[in-house]
């Protein structure tokens, strides 16, 4: 198998737990792992990206642009960004909650969510939306948003791995407390995944 | 053996563990910071790391051990090594005795960095030997071999990531404990002919170290991380076209790799310590080839060497890189720009390919595929801004409130703090290096006596490079204010600890070093302590301060928010906002939003920080205890 997944969003969404665990779950499976992501300065509020490959024969963490089979979007209007990577016939799943840059405040300008998700629909065939405010309150905590979306990625078909691959990911890299509510994660957005 | 996912940094740790390293110290810059942080979590019984005050003294601890036989690492970024050249310098005519690495992280982008220079010249400068990875499982097996090369020449030598190697994870193979070289340090043999650095040492030396690089680029040659990748299957038509060759190294060569599956089959030069560079292999990768294009970060390195090595056999090959305008010569490679320059290479009129248009070459990167996206909404820009709550905003606002109106000018320095140029607050007017602010005031002070001159240093840097400027200040009796945003870490890297702290890498509890007696002692006019998060009290502070004569400063203390518990949230009252905006125009707070013509604090970003609510003029800003919603 070989995957080129890109994850995108603001600084501090979970991005880095999200590729840790696709990583780690790729590694189960004795399959060779890379990956790349934003340190330093640009965290602080800016956009953030990782990059996993998965698969033999890679020389580099990085992808190419048309590369990626599936972007996970922390934020529509970071997907958007990052979607010159995606393959033609590539997976988008996308949280459909904006976060507005502090310029927006500042400067009234504002961005659209709702535009972002418009300009998807028009561009990805295999796109799942994910109403995460909706999904957060519903399992009861906002910190979930990661786990959601590779829910998504993973009902998508465009991972390569299962839920049970991420369900053992995150018995062995989170502390006990936490299985009970991402366990709830995986399980309602298998429920509710909905193509757009 | 064993596998395990790490970053190139974690794997450059290991690496050196494996080899039995004995010390690492260094200080924490992006992208090399990790490397110690891993050292100090993994490392074998009796190793000693330590966050050192600055490179410099990072550099001469880590020689020190190696004169008395240990393996030691040293690691810094690239502006690091600028601070560490001096004992660099000479160490590299003394040598050393146990094996030593000094890791260099370099930074193309620059991504997080004041500059884009390449620590392959200082390798040539001091006359080091020079390892560059080109991944993280690489790095593991170079620093090891790096030690190698170190003890049997007796000399220190560069490893020289970049960031996409240090900071790229791979599953990568390492040894187990059992597997570890463990290397016992014989001491310091005192040997004054030796250690002790005089003119006519430094002249014997010299002859020596001039011979010794050239039996090294010879050993080089043959040294198996050097390669030429000689393609599967033969070109077409090898009558008639240029017989192309790519030369590259780091990262780069990962990059060409990745293209070449699709783009093309032409020999490869991989060159893993570019200095001193592999000559003899270089000759044999030249050798039949017309044109070559040489792919590297930072400067045209190895186009520089391959057209001296041109040059001195009359080798009629053409190099094109940077020199050439064929390769943009700023900035960081990609996956995409390598992939264009290939294929812009290899569709070349054979005969004579001339230089492209240089400004169009700075723009290969995204063309087909961003092309894709042209009809997409505007995106959000999104810089990065101080924290919400960081106890920085509050004291740049201080700042700026007491000197409204006054002729100013505020010097910045690196840290966290830069990020204090942004605006709202707009409040740095100059930033240089580490600890240069200090300089700059009183220079602008020399010129302009009627400013009031400001430096801000935070906390780290005043330990790692502020204090002699504060020295200069006071003996030549300088008119200055020096501000120090003291957040008892060193934030921006990811809080590592200082001087300041009390706390080391080696878990011990040492004393504090105190600011406020360090200035004192240094004999300031005025020196004084306040909370940058009471408004009132810090503007009259900054007030009161900034008119006494001299040198003076205040030094704001208040923890980082980062590693803090948030002491609540606030609340914005509906019925009292009068929806003037002066909290989102005058601070730029990331936890403040104007929803549906309201102002509303983001009960997830929002600290409980006050300022807002110290400056709302209706008294609509209040705060609730607890911090519930912000766990």
């Amino acid at each position: 198998m070989n995957k080129n997944i890109i994850l995108c969003g603001v600084g501090g969404q979970g991005t880095v737990l999200a590729s840790r665990l696709i990583s780690a779950a790729a590694m189960d499976r004795d399959l060779p792992v890379m990956s790349a992501e934003t340190i330093g300065m640009a965290q602080r509020g800016g956009s953030v990206f990782s990059h996993v490959r998965i698969g033999n024969g890679l020389f580099s963490p990085m992808i190419a642009y048309g590369e990626a089979d599936i972007i996970l979007g922390f934020e529509p209007g970071e997907a958007v960004r990052m979607l010159p990577y995606l393959k033609p016939d590539g997976a988008v799943v996308v949280s459909c909650r904006p976060i507005m840059p502090v310029t927006a405040a500042l400067t009234g300008s504002a961005y659209n969510g709702d535009e972002m998700i418009g300009y998807l629909k028009k561009k990805v065939e295999n796109l799942t939306v994910v109403e995460s405010a909706k999904a957060c309150g519903k399992i009861g905590s906002p910190k979930v948003l990661n786990i959601l979306l590779l829910g998504a990625a993973v009902q998508s078909g465009a991972l390569g791995l299962s839920e049970d691959d991420i369900r053992t990911a995150i018995k062995r890299l989170l502390p006990e407390k936490f299985h009970k509510l991402n366990f709830a994660a995986l399980e309602y957005i298998r429920k509710h995944t909905l193509n757009a | 053996m064993h596998k395990e996912f790490l970053m190139g940094n974690e794997a450059i740790a290991l690496g050196a563990i494996a080899a039995g390293v004995n010390l690492v110290s260094g200080y924490p810059g992006t992208p090399s910071t990790e490397v110690l942080e891993t050292a100090a979590k993994r490392k074998a019984h009796g190793t000693y790391v330590e966050w050192s005050v600055n490179e410099k003294t990072a550099m001469e601890v880590a020689a020190g051990a190696a004169y008395a036989g240990a393996r030691s690492l040293v690691t810094m970024k690239q502006v690091g090594l600028n601070v560490a050249s001096d004992p660099l310098m000479s160490l590299a005519y003394i040598g050393v005795k146990g094996g030593m690495v000094i890791l260099v992280a370099d930074d193309p982008g620059p991504v997080s960095s004041q500059t884009e220079q390449d620590t392959r010249h200082f390798a040539r400068f001091s006359k080091l030997p020079c390892f560059d990875p080109s991944s993280a499982q690489e790095a593991y097996e170079m620093v090891q071999e790096a030690f190698s090369y170190s003890e049997r020449y007796q000399t220190p030598v560069f490893l020289r990531p970049t960031t996409r190697v240090c900071h790229g994870y791979a599953s990568i193979n390492v040894k187990d404990t059992d597997e570890y070289t463990v290397h016992h340090p014989d001491g310091f043999i005192k040997d004054s002919g030796r250690w002790v650095i005089f003119p006519r040492l430094s002249y014997q030396n010299h002859i020596r170290i001039e011979e010794r690089n050239v039996r090294l680029s010879e050993d080089f040659s043959a040294y198996e991380r050097n390669k030429i990748y000689y393609p599967q299957e033969s070109p077409k038509d090898s009558s008639a076209a240029a017989q192309k060759g790519i030369a590259a190294g780091g990262i780069s060569f990962t990059y060409v790799m990745e293209a070449l599956k699709s783009a093309g089959t032409v020999p490869v030069l991989k060159v893993s310590t570019p200095h001193p560079f592999p000559e003899r292999l270089a000759l044999q990768f030249l050798d039949g080839l017309d044109e070559v294009l040489c792919l590297e970060e930072l400067d045209p390195v190895i186009e520089n060497e391959l057209l001296r090595i041109c040059g001195k056999f009359h080798l009629p090959v053409k190099i094109y890189g940077k020199l050439t305008h064929h390769v943009k010569n700023a900035g960081e490679n990609s996956r995409d720009s390598v992939y264009q320059d290939i294929q812009n290479f290899l569709g070349l009129p054979a005969q004579d390919a001339g230089a492209p248009d240089a400004a169009a070459v700075q723009k290969t990167d995204s063309k087909t595929f961003t092309a894709k996206t042209a009809d997409a909404p505007a995106l959000p820009i999104r810089p990065p801004v101080l924290c919400a709550g960081c106890p920085h905003r509050a004291s740049f606002y201080a700042v700026k409130t007491a000197m409204k109106g006054k002729k100013t000018i505020f010097c910045g320095d690196i840290g966290c703090y830069t990020l204090g140029n942004a605006m709202p607050l707009d409040m740095v007017d100059t930033c240089l290096c580490m600890g240069a602010g200090l300089g700059i005031a009183q220079g602008v002070s020399r010129i302009e006596p009627d400013t009031y001159c400001f430096a801000f240093v935070g906390d780290s840097t005043f330990f790692a490079s502020a204090i002699t400027g504060a020295v200069n200040a006071v003996y030549n009796q300088a008119d200055m204010t020096l501000i120090i945003l003291d957040n008892s870490t060193t934030a921006m890297t990811g809080h590592q600890p200082h001087p300041g702290t009390g706390r080391t890498m080696m878990g011990g509890v040492s004393s504090k070093v105190d600011i406020e007696a360090v200035l004192r002692g240094i004999g300031l006019a005025a020196v004084e302590t306040v909370d940058p998060l009471d408004l009132e009290k810090a503007v009259t502070c900054v007030k009161r301060t900034a008119e006494e004569p001299g040198v003076k400063a205040v030094i704001f203390r208040s923890p980082c928010i980062a590693v803090t518990k948030p002491a609540g949230t606030v609340r914005i009252l509906a019925d009292k906002c009068i929806s003037c905006k002066k909290c989102i125009r005058e601070l730029g707070c990331p936890a403040l939003t104007v929803t549906d013509g309201r102002i509303c604090a983001d009960p997830s970003l929002c600290t409980g920080c006050t300022l807002c609510s110290q400056l709302c003029p209706a008294g609509a800003m209040v705060m609730i205890n607890g911090g519930d919603s912000n766990e």
